[in-house]
């Protein structure tokens, strides 16, 4: 277990600020506790002190999670954002999209979210910006891209995506071993 | 005269039900029934019907009865001096005859009451008759077919009746242990156990309750989910998902945050709520352990046997994510599924790690508190996986009971005994043998400076003190003890242990006093006491000690049983 290096510190930040953009700053001075990431096995974690220093005298080997996962880095060295990373990013989401109950369930198996599920919108998404989907009940359901800017989401005909799939709290049944 | 009279005016129907009527009085004094008849007439009174059959009325003019009309009365068979039509004569005869029938029948009727009750008491006496206990012949009998449940189970309940009232209902010559024996060879084939261990359920509850836990232990408990409150409230929770459709009740009164499904028309684990944390498949008899150690939010708990995660993510909720939890579980596999759980539920104040228990506290210590919920037997959760029917044994007890002292030593080893809110050890298993329960507690009493606390659940039945040969510390009356037959929970066990003092209670040799409570440095002979107040020892100690402890329980055992028990109630 250790602190991400400066370069993995950017590309994690650039990820991020796709969902959340200048909210970053507030993923490190989390107003109850001071967190900060750690690397573990190519996975980011998201780690509050108090728990950083317990696990201090851990053998990292045999630490297989802290805190919240927010994904790993891939083979070619790019960061990915695991679903786990959910609950954090909706807090600080920028752009929101609300789904209807119709399709809920489609973007729960893992498809993207076509004009006739979009219930409502942030205005001025800008076209591929990072999304949380949201059901009408505010509950979060996952993220994705915005396949196009809201102006243009609101002419587009009913079959046309509106969000592009990346992420959906499906995947905790559908893919448990990546979870860890 | 009434016979006339009826015999004119009414119907035959109600001259049949009238000699029906007098045939009643007929059995009495046969002679007397017109009498009696004529008297119950006026007393009846007041319908028209009757006034027509009422003859005394007619002949006396006022109703009254008087004796002037005596000549009347006739005497069954002659006929008076009153002139009697041919009509009348046939009446009567008429009559003579509807009486005889009527006769018959009441002599019918009594005779068949009779023959009924003579039958009662000869089926009653059968019943009486003594079941009959197959004898090894007849048994052998049995080898060529197959014998079906229903006999079986004929069987079990009548020798669970004799044994229930054995001095009246056994038969000559054949003891106790022969019922008991057949017992439990029928139980065996009937449920699919393996002998050995339906001798060991006779051994802790009656024949008749063990036949019902064995029942109970075919039928499924009721499906249980907790509320994630880090996410979701109770009441939102519960009004979604009848929403979908979606059949549910709150658990009960002891719990907050349990709702029990009846019937769902969606899978419940699969629902949106369920993927976005809101809730996790949980048994009632699991929060319990959680409930006992009441974790509070800021404190140090470790979980040592955490997979999959349901009391892991149960103590981050009652923490509200702060504080700090590590969850421990020795197979990375299962520890998985942890991890996938703490991420649903949106936990944040977790560490996942892969040790053994018995690792701690070397690899992490001063604890305020730990839960240990042992790997077990599992002869209380047989609902769940009918294999273990076929697969525990008594060896396989033994083995696990040993596992469960090495971690529980470790457990207790790992929290701070000067805690300010907790030095709390939690310590359940899911087995209802005693092997693996009162005796694992029994003997942690006498390793550790630890007493029982009350395990601040509601119900359940208390802890043995005593079990055949073997007594245990009084104050195991305050652990608990669930069977799905009684609580329609898992069977389970849940013991709550106080950490007094870091003091080891053997190894009296080389015992460091480094600090010693106000009570003054005790000796060696405190060894044998499970008592409280004895002198700190050296924490660093703990871990080499862990190991020596481990190894000497076979001989401390036999110590702390037979030995402790006496000073245990000598002191006590």
């Amino acid at each position: 277990m250790r602190p991400l290096t400066i370069d993995e510190l950017k590309k994690l930040f650039e990820k991020l600020s796709k969902y959340i953009g200048k909210n970053v700053e507030h993923l490190l001075k989390n107003p109850s506790e001071a967190h900060a990431f750690r690397l573990q096995k190519d996975r980011v974690y998201y780690v509050s002190e108090s728990l950083i220093k317990a696990s201090q005298s851990l053998p990292s080997e045999t630490i297989l999670s802290l805190g919240t996962c927010f994904g790993k880095f891939t083979k070619s060295k790019n960061f990915k954002l695991h679903i786990t990373a959910l609950d954090v990013i909706s807090k600080y989401a920028l752009y929101k999209v609300w789904v209807k109950p119709s399709s809920e369930m489609q973007f729960l198996y893992g498809n993207n979210v076509p004009k006739s599920g979009l219930g409502r919108m942030t205005d001025e998404v800008p076209q591929y910006g990072g999304v949380v989907v949201l059901s009408m009940n505010d509950v979060p359901l996952g993220f994705g891209v915005a396949a196009q800017s809201t102006g243009q989401c609101k002419e587009l005909e009913p079959t046309g995506n509106v969000v592009l799939h990346q992420g959906d709290v499906g995947e905790y049944l559908r893919t448990e071993d990546d979870i860890y | 005269m009434a016979k006339k009279r009826t015999g004119t005016k009414v119907a035959k129907g109600s001259a049949a039900s009238k000699s029906a009527r007098s045939s009643k009085s007929n059995a009495r004094a046969p002679k007397r029934y017109e009498d009696e008849e004529s008297e119950e007439e006026p007393s009846s009174g007041g319908s028209p019907l009757q006034a027509s059959m009422d003859d005394s009325d007619d002949d006396s003019g006022n109703g009254a009865f008087t004796d002037d009309n005596k000549g009347w009365l006739k005497i069954k068979g002659n006929k008076g001096p009153d002139g009697d039509d041919e009509e009348d004569e046939e009446e009567d005869e008429e009559m003579d005859e509807i009486e005889r029938k009527a006769m018959e029948i009441d002599a019918e009727k009594e005779l068949e009451a009779k023959e009924a009750q003579e039958e009662l008491q000869r089926e009653r006496s059968d019943k009486n008759s003594k079941f009959h206990l197959p004898t090894a012949e007849e048994l052998a009998l049995d080898d060529d077919r197959v014998v079906p449940p229903s006999e079986l189970r004929d069987r079990i309940e009548s020798i669970i009746s004799v044994l229930s009232n054995f001095k009246f209902d056994r038969e000559e010559g054949r003891s106790r242990s022969d019922y008991t024996t057949q017992l439990e060879a029928d139980l065996s084939d009937y449920f699919g156990y393996l002998p050995e261990l339906i001798a060991l359920f006779l051994k802790m509850l009656s024949p008749r309750e063990a036949l019902e836990f064995l029942d109970a232990s075919d039928k499924p408990r009721p499906l249980v989910i907790r509320t994630n409150t880090l996410k979701a409230r109770r009441k939102d929770l519960a009004q979604a998902l009848i929403k979908r459709g979606i059949n549910l009740d709150p658990l009960s009164n002891w719990s907050k945050v349990g709702l029990k499904i009846y019937e769902s028309t969606v899978p419940v684990g699969a629902t949106p709520e369920y993927l976005a944390g809101h809730y996790m498949l949980q048994s009632a008899a699991s929060m319990c352990p959680v409930m006992s150690l009441s974790p509070l939010p800021g404190e140090r708990v470790l979980d040592m046997s955490a997979a999959p995660g349901g009391k892991t993510t149960y103590i981050a909720q009652l923490m509200k994510n702060q504080g700090v939890v590590v969850a421990n579980d020795l197979k990375s596999e299962r520890q998985k599924a942890t991890v996938a759980n703490l991420h649903r539920l949106g936990v944040r104040n977790v560490v996942a790690v892969c040790n053994d228990g018995s690792s701690y506290p070397k690899v992490m210590g001063n604890f305020d508190r730990v839960l240990l919920d042992a790997p077990c037997s599992g002869l209380g959760v047989i609902s769940r996986d009918q294999s273990i029917k076929v697969q525990r044994t008594v060896r396989d007890i033994e083995r696990t009971a040993h596992l469960q002292k090495k971690l529980l030593l470790a457990a207790v080893d790992s929290v701070n005994a000067k805690s300010k809110t907790g030095g709390i050890v939690v310590y359940s298993t899911c087995s209802v043998s005693v092997q693996e329960n009162e005796q694992v507690v029994q003997y942690m009493l006498g390793k550790r400076d630890v007493k029982l606390v009350d395990a601040g659940l509601p119900f359940g039945q208390e802890g043995y003190t005593r079990y055949q040969e073997r007594r245990f510390h009084p104050s195991l009356k305050m652990t608990r003890r669930f069977y799905p037959h009684v609580h329609n929970m898992d069977g389970f066990y849940v013991a709550k242990f106080k950490k007094i003092s870091n003091r080891k209670l053997e190894d009296t040799g080389k015992e460091e006093e480094e600090e010693e409570e106000e009570k003054g440095g005790k000796g060696s002979k405190k060894k044998k006491r499970v008592e409280e107040e004895v002198e700190d020892d050296d924490d660093e100690e703990e871990g080499s000690d862990v190991e020596g402890s481990a190894g000497e329980f076979g001989s401390a055992e036999l110590v702390i049983d037979d030995d402790d028990f006496d000073s245990a109630g000598g002191g006590a």
